[in-house]
């Protein structure tokens, strides 16, 4: 029998005991057997050196690739049994998947923050910038300033929350709405002016559809050229930004408030399915705000040129914008903090409107 | 403000439908809130005639009526103690619904005897509360006339919701005048022939006011009649008032009525009989007392205007005649009163007596002071074509003031203004339509304001009249200019700092309210408010009587009311105003929280954990954070205001002049007050005390700082006494080697009464963990402790501990 076919049997029985291993130590046992310093491979190997020149060049090439493949076997066999131990663990180890996941709770943001968010979104790109005044409030910069005069009808109308009267007979009021940051504003700074002023005011008022709080965002333009053109413009161009429309339809009512001249209500189309009110078009209205160009004495009451300086302004509730939107029945439970209105009207704190990325999603 | 659509045509004429009017009405100003055409409502309900009616036979107080109607005799079951045969009545037939009831009307069977239909009352058409019995009508109508007509109801009702500037349009004549103008049709003339008297009244009027230039009663205009009939009012009266709500009372107090309505001119009638001397006008004595019209007597102060004669008063001017004096069936001899009132004296003297009339609506808002004479004569011919009678020569006592003025209305303003090209000519006929006298000058036009229109008062009322007119829908839109191509940040640091506290609270599983700003007085008193200047004069309740201290009290409130909706695990928190006192730097805006219950619901992994005062200091942290705070260099320190825990809550601050927030259990006394139950935690920050950032810096960032050699960590554990804060002991640890040191953390705390056994008694252990970073080379086995006894000798110095064996 020549030396390779020696060698051929060698790796036949090699290999058998190789397939034969049954688990990791008998396999370690014929790698030792095989390749070890004493293995049957090294000791062939070691004959090499005793070999002449020619029989070297067969034999050592031979060798070689025999303890090559039997080495890859080895790791091959070695690879099959690690993944028989794990698949036998693996078997063993099962959950119930439907075992509920460790609780998180997810937190809430309120319509109304949300709805002043997109509100900021829409006339930030307009150049508004957010303005803010005090709640508790002067008579002045509450009615005087904006051209209620004392016992006038319509300072009645505004059911006004009083504190006490001081010493000097004075009494300080809250806010009836938001529109004393438009003198305050005027008082600080020279026109050019575009703000919003959103923000808590206060009427004496409780009944179905009333709060004696609520939100009203103030808007202010003031400048040299600025009309009732403008105004009509700027709102229109709201509503679609806000109730995510292409088209509004709008109505703009002549009407009065003492600060503003002309005055102007203005009504959305909108129409009613199933008790959900959808904004934008049909045949039915919805009075969203009352707005106006800046009558002369409240510019010359803010410290300003009634005959230089002209402007609009508007004033609408955002507790009522965020009904609209979204469908929210009761303006009440705005502020009663009930965790089940909250979980079910309020936004995820990720919902972090955007004109880019759209104001809901 | 309601009028029917015929009575306005007696001013206006018109062949405008009813919607294009209404659409008119809404346009120039005049709010519709309702158009009700009640034909149209009642269109099923017709005339029929009771042919028969005889006893139900099983039922005592039924009726069988065998009914005529436009189609066909109808077998009919009535109730009602007034059905008689021959009778003509409303019929409606199965399948009406009865507005009156709100039932769809089915074929039935009554006690055996078959029923198709109604005969109604008129509540049940909803024209009255009238259920006496069904409606018995004269025998002349035809049957198969719609009901509606035949109770001259087939007149549309607008009613018009007007706003307090326009004291022109509480007159039907004003309203005319608009709808004129506004080019839906001709304002009729008005054409009053003075009534010539015969005689001088008996009665003569002075207006006694020390200030004559000021008057509460400028004007006064009466009449004398006698030997009139007052009755009831002839049906075409009641009819017109009825449509707009009003109750027909007698002939003299519908005419009152009807002038009040027609011309916004408020009368009164006064039985001349009764009036005991000469009338004058006065300001009222304190005390005096008065029953008025309405049934109720009204005690005066010394402000209010009275229209008294030699017994006292017998009408509040401009507000409401006297019960004593006033007008009855049996009234023959008439004074008539036209007088002028102060509007704000009017408004004054109504809301203190807390009287609301007709009458006051009108002069508190300002009636036409040119009318007063117009105003009698209209009255006094009404008086004498529907109760006869003799009229005297007018007393006259006083005049009107004087309204008259002028401005200017430039070329350009109605376009610059008002946004809209109106040709002039038509600027001009809107005018003059309205009742402005207009005369063209080179810059534009001179207007004198018509009396009737007090709100006037310069070029932006006359630009907006010109507005209104055209319709505003008329008026282009204009692109407001942008100033830059992109948008550019409007937000204020403090804007942006809030808006990043409340989406961070929210991600932290807190949900936001927005509760009120105020609250009771004992919830303010226990967060340190309760202050006389923000206390409200006029609270909607004694539960919203004072300003807000904190936000804390009414979020714990919300807690209290959601527990007992078996919520128990509460997480809420709010952004908004607490107030410390009534100027606007009191005003702070904060960001507060509580949590209540535990920390997540109980789950099969392990025990639900009750909230402790960790919790709430890990939403303030957050808060801070994201609000922008220095929160490295904050202090912490023991102790917050009295609503606290005493033992339980902390306080983060810059120095103690500058307290940020405060966090920990709330006082049992509070938990008490406010009926929550612990565990109850929380916490409260001032977003105004966050300073501004040190500097400005740009958007860059500085490099990363980053070594490429692993941390090592390690621990250490003291045995200290009790009272030593954690924070004492990770900062002299920090402070052992500041370059090395990247890190101290506290791992375990061992203390309480088997700490104690263990330890000696007062005392805990404290584990930390420090991490070294070594920058240069990794740090040898020797280096390491060199670190390590620094870090020991320094937290033994700083806290008395000792390093535990």
């Amino acid at each position: 029998m020549s030396a390779t076919a020696q060698l051929e049997d060698l790796e036949q029985e090699l290999l058998a005991t190789v397939d034969a291993a049954g688990d990791e130590t008998a396999l370690e046992a014929v790698r030792v057997a095989a390749l070890g310093k004493k293995g049957s491979i090294s000791e062939l190997m070691k004959g090499l050196g005793g070999m002449d020149a020619d029989q070297r060049k067969v034999m050592g090439p031979a060798l070689n690739g025999l303890k090559t493949r039997i080495g890859d076997a080895i790791t091959a066999k070695r690879r099959g049994l690690h993944d028989e131990v794990l698949e036998a663990r693996l078997a063993t180890e099962t959950i119930d998947v439907t075992l509920p996941a460790r609780p998180e709770r997810m937190g809430t943001v309120h319509p109304v923050s949300q709805v002043l968010d997109e509100v900021i979104q829409i006339f930030g790109d307009m150049g508004f910038a957010v303005a803010e005044g005090p709640h508790i409030e002067t008579d002045f910069y509450n009615f005087t300033a904006l051209n209620i005069p004392e016992e006038h009808p319509a300072r009645q109308e505004h059911d006004t929350f009083y504190f006490n009267e001081r010493e000097d007979g004075s009494r300080m009021v809250l806010r009836t709405h938001t529109s004393p940051v438009q003198i305050r504003t005027m008082e600080n700074q020279e026109p050019p002016i575009r703000i919003i002023a959103p923000g808590r005011t206060y009427r004496c008022d409780s009944d179905q559809t009333h709060t004696p709080m609520f939100h009203q965002i103030e808007g202010l333009v003031l400048d040299e050229e600025t009309h009732l053109g403008h105004l009509k413009w700027c709102l229109e161009e709201f509503c679609k930004a806000f109730f995510e429309v292409d088209d509004v339809k709008m109505r703009f009512r002549a009407s009065h408030f003492p600060f503003t001249e002309p005055s102007m209500e203005v009504d959305v189309g909108c129409s009613w399915e199933g008790g959900q009110v959808k904004i934008g078009a049909g045949d039915d209205w919805l009075e969203i705000l009352g707005s106006g160009v800046v009558h002369p004495n409240v510019i010359a009451a803010g410290g300003l040129d009634p005959e230089r300086y002209q402007g609009f302004a508007f004033g609408m509730g955002l507790d009522r914008l965020a009904m609209l939107k979204y469908g929210i029945p009761d303006l009440r439970a705005f502020f009663e903090a009930d965790l089940r209105w909250l979980r079910h009207y309020g936004f995820s704190a990720l919902d972090v409107p955007t004109l880019a990325g759209g104001l809901t999603r | 403000m309601k009028l029917t659509l015929s009575w306005l045509k007696e001013y206006l004429e018109t062949e405008a439908s009813v919607d294009e009017i209404a659409e008119g009405l809404l346009g120039v100003g005049l709010e519709v809130d309702s158009v009700v055409n009640m034909a149209e409502a009642l269109s099923a309900f017709t005339i029929a005639k009771v042919k028969e009616a005889r006893q139900h036979p099983n039922a005592d107080r039924l009726r069988v009526c065998d009914v005529e109607t436009a189609n066909g005799m109808v077998q009919v079951v009535c109730g009602a103690p007034n059905a008689r045969t021959g009778m003509t009545g409303v019929f409606a037939p199965s399948g009406t619904h009865i507005p009156g009831t709100g039932i769809d009307l089915q074929k039935a069977e009554i006690r055996g005897v078959e029923s198709n239909g109604m005969l109604c009352s008129e509540r049940e058409m909803q024209i009255s509360d009238e259920h006496d019995g069904i409606i018995d009508l004269d025998d002349g109508f035809a049957i198969g006339m719609p009901a509606a007509e035949a109770l001259g109801l087939d007149d549309p009702v607008f009613d018009i919701e007007l706003t307090p500037n326009r004291p022109d349009a509480l007159g039907i004549r004003g309203i005319a005048r608009d709808l004129a103008a506004k080019g839906l049709g001709t304002l009729k003339p008005l054409d009053v022939e003075p009534v010539a008297g015969t005689f001088d009244s008996p009665i003569s009027v002075s207006l006694n006011f020390d200030d004559p230039d000021n008057s509460p009663c400028p004007m006064f205009v009466g009449r004398y009649f006698r030997g009139v009939r007052n009755g009831p009012s002839p049906d075409w009266l009641q009819r017109l008032l009825r449509a707009i709500g009003l109750r027909p009372i007698s002939a003299l107090v519908d005419i009152t009525n009807f002038v009040t309505y027609a011309y916004g001119r408020p009368l009164h009638v006064f039985d001349a009989d009764k009036v005991h001397g000469n009338i004058q006008a006065r300001l009222s004595k304190p005390g005096e007392k008065m029953l008025a019209l309405d049934g109720k007597e009204y005690e005066f102060d010394d402000t209010m205007t009275m229209i008294a004669d030699a017994n006292g008063p017998e009408a509040i001017g401009g507000v409401m005649g006297g019960e004593r004096s006033g007008c009855t069936e049996g009234t023959v001899n008439v004074f008539l009163e036209a007088a002028l009132f102060d509007p704000i004296r009017t408004a004054t003297t109504g809301r203190k007596l807390q009287l609301q009339s007709d009458a006051r609506y009108r002069f508190e808002r300002g009636v036409d002071p040119a009318f007063v004479e117009t105003g009698a004569e209209i009255g006094s011919r009404l008086i004498l074509d529907l109760c006869g009678g003799e009229p005297s020569h007018l007393v006259i006592a006083g005049a009107a003031p004087d309204t008259t003025r002028s401005y200017t209305l430039r070329k350009e303003r109605v376009r610059t203004l008002g946004g809209i090209e109106v040709p002039l000519d038509e600027q001009k006929r809107i005018l003059e339509a309205l009742g402005f006298g207009v005369i063209q000058t080179d810059t534009g036009f001179d207007c004198s304001v018509p009396p009737w229109r007090p709100d006037v008062h310069g070029e932006a009322d006359l630009v907006e009249e010109v507005c209104r007119i055209v319709g505003l829908d008329k008026v282009p839109n204009a692109p407001m200019k942008r100033s830059h191509a992109t948008t550019h940040p409007v937000l204020t640091r403090l804007q942006r700092r809030t808006s990043a506290a409340r989406r961070t609270l929210a991600t932290r599983g807190l949900n936001e309210a927005v509760t009120w700003s105020f609250l009771p007085e004992e919830h303010a008193l226990l967060f340190g408010g309760g202050q006389p200047e923000l206390k409200l004069a006029n609270p909607i309740s004694s539960e919203l009587s004072d300003m807000r201290p904190s936000l804390l009290p009414n979020l714990i409130a919300a807690v209290a009311r959601n527990m007992a909706r078996g919520f128990l695990d509460v997480g809420l928190f709010e952004i908004g105003q607490a107030y410390a006192g009534a100027a606007p730097v009191d005003e702070t805006v904060r960001a507060a929280g509580v949590r209540r219950g535990t920390t997540m619901e109980r789950h099969w992994t392990g025990e639900a954990r009750p909230v402790d005062a960790f919790d709430a200091k890990a939403d303030a942290i957050a808060a801070l954070e994201a609000a922008g705070a220095p929160v490295q260099s904050l202090q912490v320190v023991a102790g917050a205001p009295g609503w606290f825990h005493p033992g339980r809550s902390g306080t983060f601050q810059l120095g103690p002049q500058n307290q940020i927030a405060h966090f920990g259990e709330l006082h049992p006394r509070v938990i008490d007050a406010l009926d929550v139950k612990a565990p109850l935690v929380g916490f409260e920050l001032v977003l105004n005390n966050i300073p501004e950032p040190k500097k400005a810096g740009g958007a860059s960032r500085p490099a990363l700082d980053a070594s490429d050699l692993q941390a090592v960590s390690r621990d250490f554990a003291f045995v200290l006494d009790a009272g030593v804060a954690a924070d004492k002991v990770a900062r002299a640890a920090k402070g052992a080697d500041k370059a090395l040191i990247t890190h101290v953390s506290v791992f375990d705390l061992f203390e309480g009464g088997k700490a104690a056994q263990a330890l000696g008694a007062g005392k805990k252990s404290l584990a930390i963990a420090v991490t070294l970073q070594p920058r240069e080379r990794t740090l040898t086995d020797e280096e390491i402790d060199a670190v390590s006894q620094k870090v020991i000798a320094q937290v033994e110095k700083a806290t008395g501990g000792v390093l535990r064996g």
